[in-house]
Order: structure tokens, then sequence, then C-alpha cells
């Protein structure tokens, strides 16, 4: 993947800081359509607050944010959601009594009369959209979440969050409880959100999975961005330097003036 | 729904093999569900056919017609408070104020049909108001159902606004409506109903024959009624079968769907006769089954049920998906109690009075027992509402045929606890062949 896709999220010089201690120093962060972005850095580093900060959850003390190129404010996660903003948790957020159609409409169900579920269409655009990720390793869309290994999971919540015209999907540690075979499944799927036209954001502790799947990395350290680097102009090494020695420009803790 | 901005595929495997759901496929489906220990309603089948067959060995009076009749009217009142338990068990939540909510109900309308009196506390206050009638069937059951809303309205909300578990609170709740309901009594001890519709709910048979503009036809109600149930059934369930044709996602085969409107005929027709060779089909049998089907079609295909199931099996996701928890949480706790309060009218209905006893002695167990005996979760998100109707079954004909015995209430409460403790047993090792089966 190349600089050619179109940025559709755009983070200028964001900073938060929580009394005391400054989470985020002027972070500039972007992603682009059809480019995985991966967001690494050590506990600590900001890769959560700068989430956060973009799903709603936190407001920015400073910077700005601009979607499609142009300025945006997103104070709840509503506000994030209709941008076309949608994050898979790390805990899956699924309920796992309610089988996978259910769950891909939870809080959205589609009603055929005033009051009445069309479990119909509901099932028919679950399926529409699994296919569409290429997603066959389901047996039965009617089975319950419960039923399902931690891939298929992984991979029904993914589904969930591509479902609602998204434009930009964040994964927080999609791998992290998850086999090699059921890994590979998660990182095929996330590729394919890519090819079409998505911008991802992958946060991940490993970087083979990291290496191996996205186009672009951010590495963060101490709330501050380190460098961005291409995937394929970088080594582990390098990253792994970045993420544990890279160099700072402003002094850490310190609130610039 | 918003249009998904992805193609979709059509050589993918999923739509193609859930369009082609054969009867083969579906039978070898349910005996891997059976086998992996996904036993549904077949335990308690089994449970009610043995209660069945040791009953009638040991006494031939339990398979009469007037005995059959006898179990339905038995039965209402704690099938109706159940349903609502169905719906606080799903949360994962209890609700221990049902026993003397129903009761509060019950007192309520006794005391407004009996009107201003001077005897009681709320015949005083009728006075005082002006009211110089007794109230009219509808308006005092209005009255009672509102209040008792009003009840879990208050419990919910404290529950929910201080994060405080639902055990404490409704037990809680069980002291003070205990005391409110002998309050309410006072002196007398008893309140006699006298109002004939209210009694009627619980003594009142479908006739034999149809009045209707003047004219009496030979047409039996309880048929018709038995035609109704059965045209609606069958009508839900072909427009299902239908609408999932039409939009291409998996069926159930043709020939099930027969079976099953067959089956239901058969059973409704069965019950119908057996009936009509006695008294004929109890009035609150009906009200039973339009509160059954009004509540499965609320668990089951709306929005509202989908979100109670939602709450129980994971909040936080719930909470995350934009429901609102603490709403869906409160209505369920008034469901609970304005269900409580129908069941003791029926209850108070039967008896044709209230005294200080009710809502007393083991009616919050036996209504908590029923759904859970039914196969209701005490853990929150699985369940039917059916589950009331069949754990109240199991109940009521345990007791009714060890009442023919002439057992005394000692042995009762044994064989009920072991029963209780049995579908308890049975659920928890059909789960463990769930586990590890990899159907958790």
């Amino acid at each position: 993947m190349t600089d050619n896709g179109v940025p559709i999220l755009q983070l200028k010089g964001v900073s938060k800081s929580f009394g005391a201690v400054q989470a985020l120093t002027k972070v500039d962060f972007e992603t682009r359509e059809g480019e995985i972005m991966a967001l690494v850095g050590d506990n600590g580093a900001g890769k959560s607050t700068l989430i956060k900060g973009i799903s709603g959850i936190y407001k920015f003390d400073e910077g700005e944010i601009h979607f499609d190129g142009k300025p945006v404010h997103i104070h709840n996660p509503r506000d994030a959601a209709d941008l076309g903003i949608e994050i898979v948790y790390q805990d899956l957020a699924l309920a796992d009594n309610l089988d996978v159609v259910a769950n891909m409409f939870l809080g959205r169900e589609v009603l055929q009369r005033p009051f009445r579920l069309d479990e119909a269409s509901m099932e028919e655009a679950a399926i529409r959209t699994l296919d569409s990720l290429s997603v066959t390793t389901v047996r039965s869309v009617r089975q319950a979440v419960a039923e399902l290994s931690g891939g298929q999971r992984q991979a029904i919540a993914v589904a969930k969050a591509v479902m609602w015209n998204s434009r930009l999907v964040i994964l927080d540690e999609p791998t992290a409880a998850l086999g090699v075979a059921q890994t590979r499944q998660v990182l095929d799927l996330v590729r394919r959100l890519a090819d079409k036209g998505l911008a991802v954001v992958i946060i991940s502790h490993n970087l083979h999975d990291i290496f191996e799947v996205a186009d672009r990395i951010t590495v963060l350290r101490l709330g501050q961005c380190v460098n961005v680097y291409h995937t394929s102009e970088t080594t582990q090494q390098e990253v792994v330097h970045a993420i544990t020695a890279g160099k700072l420009e402003h002094v850490p803790g310190m609130v610039p003036a | 729904m918003s249009e998904t901005q992805i193609t979709p595929s059509t050589d993918n495997s999923i739509l193609k093999e859930a369009q082609s759901q054969s009867l083969g496929n579906y039978v070898s489906g349910y005996l891997k569900r059976l086998r992996s220990g996904d036993l549904g309603s077949l335990p308690i089948i089994f449970g009610l056919l043995v209660i069945t067959i040791i009953f009638q060995s040991l006494n031939e009076n339990f398979l009469t017609p007037r005995n059959f009749v006898n179990l339905i009217v038995q039965m209402a009142g704690i099938t109706v408070i159940a349903i609502g338990v169905v719906f606080v068990l799903l949360l994962g939540e209890i609700d221990l104020s049902i026993g003397y909510v129903s009761a509060v109900a019950a007192v309520m309308v006794a005391l407004l049909l009996r009107g201003p009196t001077g005897i009681s506390g709320v015949g005083r206050l009728m006075e005082r108001m002006g009211f110089e009638e007794p109230w009219s069937w509808w308006a005092a059951m209005a009255m009672a159902l509102l209040l008792v809303a009003l009840i879990g309205m208050v419990q919910g909300l404290i529950i929910t606004r201080f994060q405080l578990p639902s055990f404490v609170v409704t037990l809680a709740g069980l002291l003070v409506w205990n005391g409110v309901v002998l309050i309410l009594i006072g002196a007398g001890g008893t309140v006699i109903i006298q109002d004939q519709i209210i009694v009627n709910i619980a003594n009142y048979f479908l006739p034999r024959e149809l009045a209707i503009f003047g004219a009496t036809l030979p047409v039996n109600v309880g048929w018709l009624v038995g035609a109704v149930i059965v045209i609606i059934f069958a009508a839900g369930r072909i427009s299902r079968w239908l609408s999932r044709r039409n939009r291409g996602v998996s069926s159930t085969p043709v020939v099930i769907i027969v079976l099953q409107i067959a089956l239901v005929t058969l059973v409704t027709g069965a019950i119908i006769y057996v009936c009509n060779l006695d008294r004929g089909v109890p009035l609150v049998g009906v009200v039973m089954l339009i509160l059954l089907t009004f509540f499965s079609f609320l668990a089951s295909r709306t929005r509202f049920g989908r979100y109670v199931y939602a709450i129980g099996g994971n909040m936080e996701a719930a909470r995350r998906a934009g429901i609102n928890v603490t709403r869906i949480r409160i209505t369920v706790f008034m469901l609970s109690s304005v269900m409580a309060g129908m069941g003791g009218i029926v209850l108070a209905s039967r008896l044709r009075s209230v005294d200080t006893a009710a809502g007393g002695g083991d009616l919050l167990l036996i209504s908590i027992a029923a759904p859970v005996i039914g196969g209701t979760s005490l853990f929150g998100g699985h369940g039917r509402v059916l589950s009331a109707l069949l754990g109240a079954l199991v109940i009521a004909g345990v007791n009714n045929g060890m009442g023919l015995l002439g057992l005394s209430a000692g042995v009762k409460f044994v064989v009920t606890g072991l029963v209780l403790l049995s579908a308890v047993l049975v659920d928890a090792i059909s789960r463990r062949g769930r586990t590890q089966s990899g159907i958790a």
C-alpha cells in the first residue's frame, strides 16, 4: 500500500492530561482509506487514550480532529458512530446467550411492524455481511455466540462493526487471546476490511502480527508520537527500538508551554 | 437498516447452506443438539409423564375430567405470577416481593369493591374522598394494578439507582408489603368478594351454548375458542415460514410445520374435550393462555424482549450497544409486580375472599420454583415464558395428586422440594454436557 489513499481521519497535535499526568502530548495521527495503520507502544504509551479520544469516550484537551478533511468534534460515542467510526473492543462486547444475528444487530434491530422484530431480513443481512468478509467458518448464524471459538467470535465482532456504513474500524488487540490458526483467520479478515476500502487501525503488542498485516506503523512512547514507519521500509528491531527508546520531542511529564 | 457498502458475493457458503435446509438436516441438527446436552423441554415433558403415571396408578381419580379441570384452576394463579418471574430471572435478578405484592393487589380490589364502609382504612379514605358507592370491578382492578406497578417501579428505581442487589431490595419489599397487607385488611381479618365478574375470573366455565343477539345457538364456546387458538397458531407459523422463505434464509421444513400445527390441534382438542366432559373449559384457563401468548411474543419477537435477554447475558455488551439498561431493568421489575398483582386477583377470585394469610405460605417460593423447574436459568439470559406454565403444571400436578392421596402438607413440601432439586440437577448436568461439547 502506498501513500495514495485518501486520509479519512487526521489528528493534529492532540493532547490529553489526567490531572498531573500528561497522557498524550501533541500527537499527530492519520488513517487512510484502504490502509491498515498499526498503533504500537509500551504499556502507558497512550494508545488507549488516543483511541478513547477518537471514539468520543474522552475529550482531547487540545488539538484538532479532521474527518474527510473537515474539522469535526466528537463529544460522545454516538458522534463517532455517526461519522462511521466503529471500535471492536478487546473483550468483544458480545452477549454469549444470543445468537450471531441478534448480536450483530444488538441495539439496532430492524422492525417489521411497529413492535415485531424482522428476523428474516436481519438474518439475511447478517449472512450477506459475513459472506462478503468471507467468514465461512461459522456453521449457522442462528447458533449462540457461546458456541463459537475465539477466532469466530472476533470475526463476528468485526463483522458487526463493518455492517453499519463504517469508514474507520479500530481493533483493540484483536489477536490477544487467540491460537495460531485463529490469529491467521482474524488477520486475513483485517486485510479484507482494508481491501474493501475501509480505514483500519489495529492496536497490538504482537509485532509479528503487525508486520504481517499493517501498511504503516505509528509508534507512541510516553504519550508522544515517536515516528510513523512504512512496514515495507523498516524492521522489527527498528520498531522495538522506537517503542523502548525512541526520541522524544518534549520532555516527558512536562506540559508543553 | 442502512445499506451496507459491501457488495454481496453469491458463491459463498453460508447463504447456500441456509437455503437448503432439508428435513434430514433439521432432524439431524435436532439430534445433535440433544446429544450435546441441549435437552429443551424434553426433561419436563418426561417428568410430567412420570407424575401422571405414578399418581394415576395410586389413585384412579387423578386422570378424571373433574380433576383435570380442577388442576387448570389450581395452577392458573401461580402461572400468571410466574410469567413475571421469568422476565426477572432472564435479567439474572430475583424478585422476592411478588408474594405479598400479589396480596396487595388482591386486598385493594376486595376493599375497593366493598366500598366506603369505614371498617378499613381504604373504606374510610373512600368515604372521605366522597365516594358513595363501591367501585366497579374494572376500576378496582385498574387501581390495584396501577398501585402494584408503582411498587415495582419504586423497587426497580432503588435497585438501579443505588446499584443494590435485587435480592436485598425485594427482601425488604417482602416485609414491607406483608405489613401493608395486614394494615389494609385491618381488624376484620377477611374481606369477602361479592362482585360477580371478579368471582367469575376463576369460577366461570365456557358455556355449551352461545347466546348471541337474543338467540341461543347450540355452539359450544369451548370449541369456538379452541378453533381460534389453532387458527392463530397456524397463521403465525405459516406467516413466519413465508417471510423467511421469501428472504431466502433457512426455514423450518414444511413437514415439521405441518406436524407442529397438527400437534397443537390435537392437544387443544383433547384439552377442550376433556374439559367438556366435566364443567367445561375454565375461563381462567383462557386468560392464562392469552397472557402466555402475549408475553411469549414480547420476550421472543420484540426489541424489549431481545434487550432483556441481552442484559441477562452480558450487561456491559448491552450498554455498549446503546441499550438503555436502566430503563429495561426498571420496566421488568414493574412487569413482575403487575403480573404478581394479576395472579393475586386470580387467587382471590378462586377463594372469593382475601384474608390476612394472602400472599403468604409457599406462594412466593412456588412462583419462583415454577419457571426454574420449567427450565429457566437462575443466572440470567436463558429461558422461555412457557417455562412458567410447564413448571406450574408440575407443581400443581404434584400438589393435586398428593391431595387426592390424602398426604399431609409436610409430605407435599418434601416432594415439591425434591422435584425442584431434580429439575435444577438435570439443568446443571445437561449444561456440563454442553460445556464439554463446546456449547457452554
